[in-house]
């Protein structure tokens, strides 16, 4: 994976602070540009929340966010979207009574200005068909396209959240626990998938599989209690003191 | 359509099927739906017939905010009401064909949404309907309070009928309600053209998962704006065609009890439907209408229990659960025989 010169997502001081608990803690972080960033940390070290302040669904406390240069700190989630930050939900996060199919046309639809045009047919949505067939085959759910994602089984909702994050076409991808409760050959599946789309993009991603981190991260940043313990390289981080004594028994498991 | 290669998955109660949309079948309804509103004023005495279909679209209004965009509104007789008002009195002091009046009602509805909707939309759940409550109490106080215009208690009295002098239709109930029905089928069809549009679709999303939505870039607020705006300016319609079909405005369309009666109207139905709004109100305006003609005066506590015994015995309402029944039946019948064809052992020999 290249990286080149350009910052795509940076954090300065970066603090929220939920009734006086301190989730994220003056976090400082540096995504460079086609980079593939991986957040890790025990449960509870502040890695959701750090998401959801990159994303504008949490107001940071203090501290600035910047997306290639641009300050998004305080804005809404669909205002960083529209900067081309797309993010994915460790809790799936769908549209219970939409199929597969309709889920990619609304978010292939998301950010144009088609979506207030109440006079039209709904067929408009269709109007991308090879787009909307490209990315489902691309998350293997062609053959479920037109079945409701309430049927769907847990491995391919998350596989419809990847798709829902590509349609948006973004500079930066922020995968939430891509497979999590997956089974070791959607693990597979789905760590080649993201390495195949993370060609030419920023992705940052949370994940507690260290055979995902080792295999896709370039660069690891370890949170624990809301603050950055370490950051470097996968082999760098794993031989830290510090993280192995904090993070020890877990990193084993992989 | 294409059948998958993949075996349908069981329906179950949580995971009701896609409407399969049978273009069949909507032709079917559409064409008993028109002929029924056409028959109407035949069965029904006429002006009773009229506040049927008023008020079929007022529900359906009602349903793209409740049922396609999961907002409850408990304020819609703001909008019912002032275009009620706005309708007659633009008859009374111009003397315009009626269909002019009503548009002017319906527009005078979509503005004063305006403000209501971006006031309540910040808020969700109860305190959605809550702000909604709170501004339509303030348009009933002025409705009251302002009664050189209004005529305060007493209503608006005296609202022509004007129809490009065509007698029949200012003077005779039966002709009238054919002259009205376009105005009301047009609203129908727009509310259809609304829920099945691009921005239909952003409303589903928005109702199952409102933060996914956002996430996708799509500015939450504006769109349940816009759907409030919309849903007025259909209400609006309804509510004038019901002004000019009684020639007289009561205190009454503004009151709370008519935002009430709406939401009991579209719920008995079943959200979510469209078609469900019609039949709630058909049921809801006959039976108060025949209790009242029997002298009953208990009319509350019959449509009341009616809502009650509707809701817990059927919690998708009359239509959703019709609908529900019918889109299972055929689920079932499309994988028994898909999986009838797949046996080997029933081949012929």
């Amino acid at each position: 994976m290249t990286t080149n010169g350009r910052v795509a997502l940076r954090t300065q001081a970066l603090t929220k602070v939920f009734r006086g608990f301190r989730a994220v803690d003056s976090v400082d972080l540096v995504v460079r540009e086609g980079g593939v960033h991986a957040l890790v940390g025990p449960n509870g070290a502040g890695k959701t929340t750090l998401f959801n302040l990159l994303t504008g669904f949490v107001s940071p406390t203090s501290g600035a966010i910047t997306v290639f240069g641009e300050d998004v700190t305080g804005q809404q989630p669909e205002q960083v979207a529209r900067r081309g930050v797309a993010r994915s939900f460790q809790i799936t996060s769908l549209f219970e009574t939409l199929t597969s199919r309709e889920h990619v046309e609304l978010a292939l639809q998301g950010l144009t200005r088609q979506g207030f045009r109440f006079w039209r047919s709904e067929k408009l949505l269709g109007g991308n068909r090879a787009r909307v067939d490209e990315l489902l085959t691309q998350v293997g759910l062609m053959a479920l396209a037109d079945r409701q994602v309430g049927l769907l089984a847990y491995g391919q909702k998350r596989a419809l959240e990847l798709a829902l994050v590509l349609a948006l076409d973004p500079r930066v991808m922020l995968l939430d626990e891509p497979t999590a409760g997956m089974g070791l050959e959607d693990i597979d599946r789905t760590i080649e998938l993201v390495r195949r789309i993370a060609a030419g993009r920023t992705v940052v991603f949370v994940d507690h599989n260290m055979h995902v981190v080792g295999s896709l991260a370039d660069r690891v940043t370890v949170l624990q209690q809301g603050r950055v313990l370490a950051e470097g390289a996968y082999d760098e981080v794993r031989n830290d003191e510090r993280v192995i004594t904090a993070y020890l028994g877990e990193a084993d498991n992989a | 359509m294409t059948q998958s290669t993949v075996t349908q998955a069981p329906v179950t109660e949580a995971h009701p099927p896609v409407a399969a949309t049978d273009p069949r079948l909507r032709w079917v309804l559409l064409a008993a739906g028109l002929v029924a509103a056409l028959a109407l004023p035949w069965f029904v005495y006429p002006p009773v017939a009229m506040d049927i279909v008023a008020m079929a679209l007022f529900a359906i209004a009602l349903d793209i905010l409740l049922g396609y965009t999961g907002l409850l509104s408990f304020g819609h007789a703001a909008f019912w009401g002032s275009s009620a008002y706005v309708t007659g009195l633009i008859a009374t002091h111009y003397g315009v064909p009626f269909p002019v009046a009503v548009i002017g009602g319906a527009l005078f509805a979509m503005v004063l949404a305006l403000p209501a909707g971006y006031l309540s939309v910040r808020r969700s759940g109860i305190y959605f309907a809550m702000v909604t409550l709170a501004f339509a109490q303030m348009v009933y106080f002025v409705g009251y309070r302002w009664s050189d215009l209004t005529g305060g208690e007493n209503g608006l009295q005296g609202v022509p009928r004007q129809f490009f002098g065509i007698d029949l239709v200012e003077t005779d109930s039966f002709y009238f309600y054919y002259a009205a029905l376009p105005i009301l089928l047009l609203g129908m069809w727009a509310a259809w053209r609304i829920v099945h549009s691009p921005f239909g679709r952003v409303l589903v999303s928005i109702r199952d998962n409102s933060q996914r939505a956002r996430a996708l870039g799509y500015e939450v607020d504006r769109y349940k704006v816009v759907a409030f705006v919309l849903s007025a300016g259909l209400t609006g319609l309804a509510g004038g065609v019901f002004a000019i079909n009684h020639g007289f405005v009561a205190l009454t369309e503004l009151h709370w009890s008519t935002s009430g009666e709406v939401v009991l109207m579209t719920v008995l139905g079943g959200i979510g439907t469209l078609w469900g709004g019609i039949l709630g109100a058909f049921l809801a305006v006959m039976l108060a209408d025949y209790l009242a003609s029997s002298g009953f005066d208990g009319i509350d506590l019959v449509t009341g229990s009616v809502f009650v015994l509707v809701v817990l015995l059927f919690r998708r309402g009359l239509w959703g659960t019709v609908r529900h029944q019918w889109l299972v039946w055929q689920q079932r019948r499309r994988s028994r025989r898909a999986s009838a064809s797949a046996d080997p052992t029933r081949r012929e020999p």
